[in-house]
């Protein structure tokens, strides 16, 4: 991609002017870290409250009589099934049960929902739900908006004192509190949080009143990825791909159990296939021994020396305070506790096969 | 007296007795960020200048150091198998990485000074 084609987030020139460290993901110049560094980054969040720039992800609206067929119909999903305010973790699944992407769709109305999407995806998955559209009585809108996290313990203290009460909102509920805002109680780091929606202008306000808390930092793409690997969370185009099924992801808890028998979304019959012969590899948490970390791409072998898997990503935990990674292990070995080896640069390095998360969840559920 | 030189890829050399001790700059380390693991060498090693020396790992990703002339490394700094962020906070000091005996201090003609270094990276 050239320079030309990278796009920029709407408030570049707030990240700019704290002297963040820019760099290219998805075909966006992206705030990687601020001057506090990654693992300062990492660890506040935990802490306190972290506020992300998440504008390259997209949100759209789909109204419409046929709406919440349109998702039935895109995703394994019972969007009727969802009460208003609802949120729900889904996919956009190819024939071949492949993850185009994965979406949280949380349900504003009787026949309104919103679909936040990937970056890297947005394109493709606009795309395809207005192909998808033509067959149904629904308009899809693609949103602009300046798309912000706030995640942390003190994520919703913060977001109090700048004037945003977040008192009843739960864990995977969404809500308009304003006009063309969304808002809901979600996030990609394993913590309490929230994930908003809004325009530029009320955007700018917002993170203005935000940043005079002191309880609140900017946080950079950087500790984005390794916050959300110790939560066990998936990035798409890395851990899950058009290529990898929810099944072998370790993802069918995302799929209501009626609708894997009985379900007519895309990719239906394949998944129903995967798993009646049980799938071949399983997503898998990997803690390697010592400091080393082990990165995506990594060959993972069993003790013979006969392969046994890759690692999608890895990197340091900066919470966990080990190397922290993920993986693809043959389903035989795919269990807490089994001894693997990954080779990193012709060194093989004992990994231990981990449950996830590497840090405990601490979403508010009520 | 030792004197240092400066690389294009962000290394300095503290040459003194036909020993480089060598490490990465400060704007190296910034660019970098956090370390989180520093793949020494072994002791007795030959490099040719342009092989890797040195693997530094940063929470995100990780980095070749490579050898700025040829010769035998001599010694590795193993304060940093337990404090890898030495090289963080004392870039050009305690966290240094490798010693390396010169097979040819003719090499150290090509490499810049302080002041050219600081006008290569701006």
């Amino acid at each position: 991609m050239t320079g030309d084609d990278t796009k920029h987030l709407p408030l570049e020139d707030l990240h700019t002017a704290v002297g963040a460290r820019f760099g290219a993901f998805a075909g966006w110049s992206m705030p990687l870290t601020y001057p506090a560094g990654v693992m300062k980054e990492h660890l506040h969040t935990r802490e306190h409250a972290g506020l992300f720039d998440i504008s390259h992800m997209k949100l759209f609206e789909v109204s419409g009589p046929g709406a919440g067929a349109l998702l039935n119909r895109a995703c394994p999903l019972d969007a009727g099934a969802l009460g208003i305010s609802q949120s729900k973790y889904t996919f956009f699944l190819n024939e071949a049960a492949g993850i185009i992407d994965d979406l949280i769709v949380t349900r504003l109305g009787d026949t309104r929902f919103m679909v936040v999407a990937n970056a890297g995806n947005a394109v493709e998955d606009e795309k395809h739900l207005r192909a998808l559209a033509v067959d149904f009585d629904v308009k899809v809108e693609a949103l602009d908006r300046v798309f912000l996290a706030i995640q942390g313990p003190e994520a919703w203290a913060a977001l109090s004192r700048a004037g945003i009460e977040t008192g009843s909102l739960l864990f995977m509920h969404g809500i308009e509190p304003k006009q063309n805002w969304f808002m809901s109680r979600s996030g990609y780091t394993g913590e309490d949080g929230f994930e908003i929606g809004l325009p530029e202008a009320d955007a700018r306000a917002l993170v203005a009143k935000l940043l005079e808390d002191e309880r609140v930092l900017w946080i950079g793409l950087a500790a984005r990825d390794s916050l959300r690997l110790e939560a066990g969370l998936c990035l798409h185009g890395q851990d899950i791909t058009p290529e990898i099924d929810p099944a072998s992801a370790g993802l069918m808890w995302a799929i209501p159990k009626d609708l894997r028998a009985s379900g007519s979304f895309i990719g239906a019959d394949a998944l129903r296939a995967i798993l009646e012969r049980g799938a071949a590899q399983k997503r898998v948490g990997l803690k390697p021994e010592g400091r080393q970390p082990v990165r995506a791409g990594a060959a993972l072998f069993d003790p013979d020396g006969n392969p046994a898997g890759h690692v999608t990503s890895g990197g340091f935990g900066p919470s966990a305070g080990h190397p922290v990674a993920m993986g693809y292990a043959s389903a035989s070995l795919a269990k807490p506790g089994t001894k693997l080896f990954a080779d990193v640069r012709g060194t093989k390095i004992p990994i231990d096969i981990s449950s996830l998360p590497f840090t405990p969840h601490r979403y508010r559920k009520g | 007296m030792a004197k240092t030189y400066f690389t294009q890829d962000h290394e300095w050399l503290s040459v003194e007795g036909g020993i480089a001790t060598v490490g990465i700059t400060d704007y190296a380390q910034e660019q970098l960020g956090d370390l989180v693991f520093v793949e020494l060498p072994q002791i007795g090693t030959k490099l040719s200048k342009g092989d890797t020396a040195v693997v530094v790992e940063s929470v995100k990703a990780a980095s070749d150091v490579y050898a700025p002339v040829d010769g035998e490394i001599t010694d590795a700094n193993g304060a940093l198998s337990s404090d890898p962020s030495l090289v963080n906070s004392a870039a050009t000091g305690n966290g240094w990485l490798w010693k390396m005996k010169l097979a040819d201090e003719g090499q150290l003609a090509g490499l810049m000074d302080e002041a050219a270094y600081k006008a290569h990276i701006g």
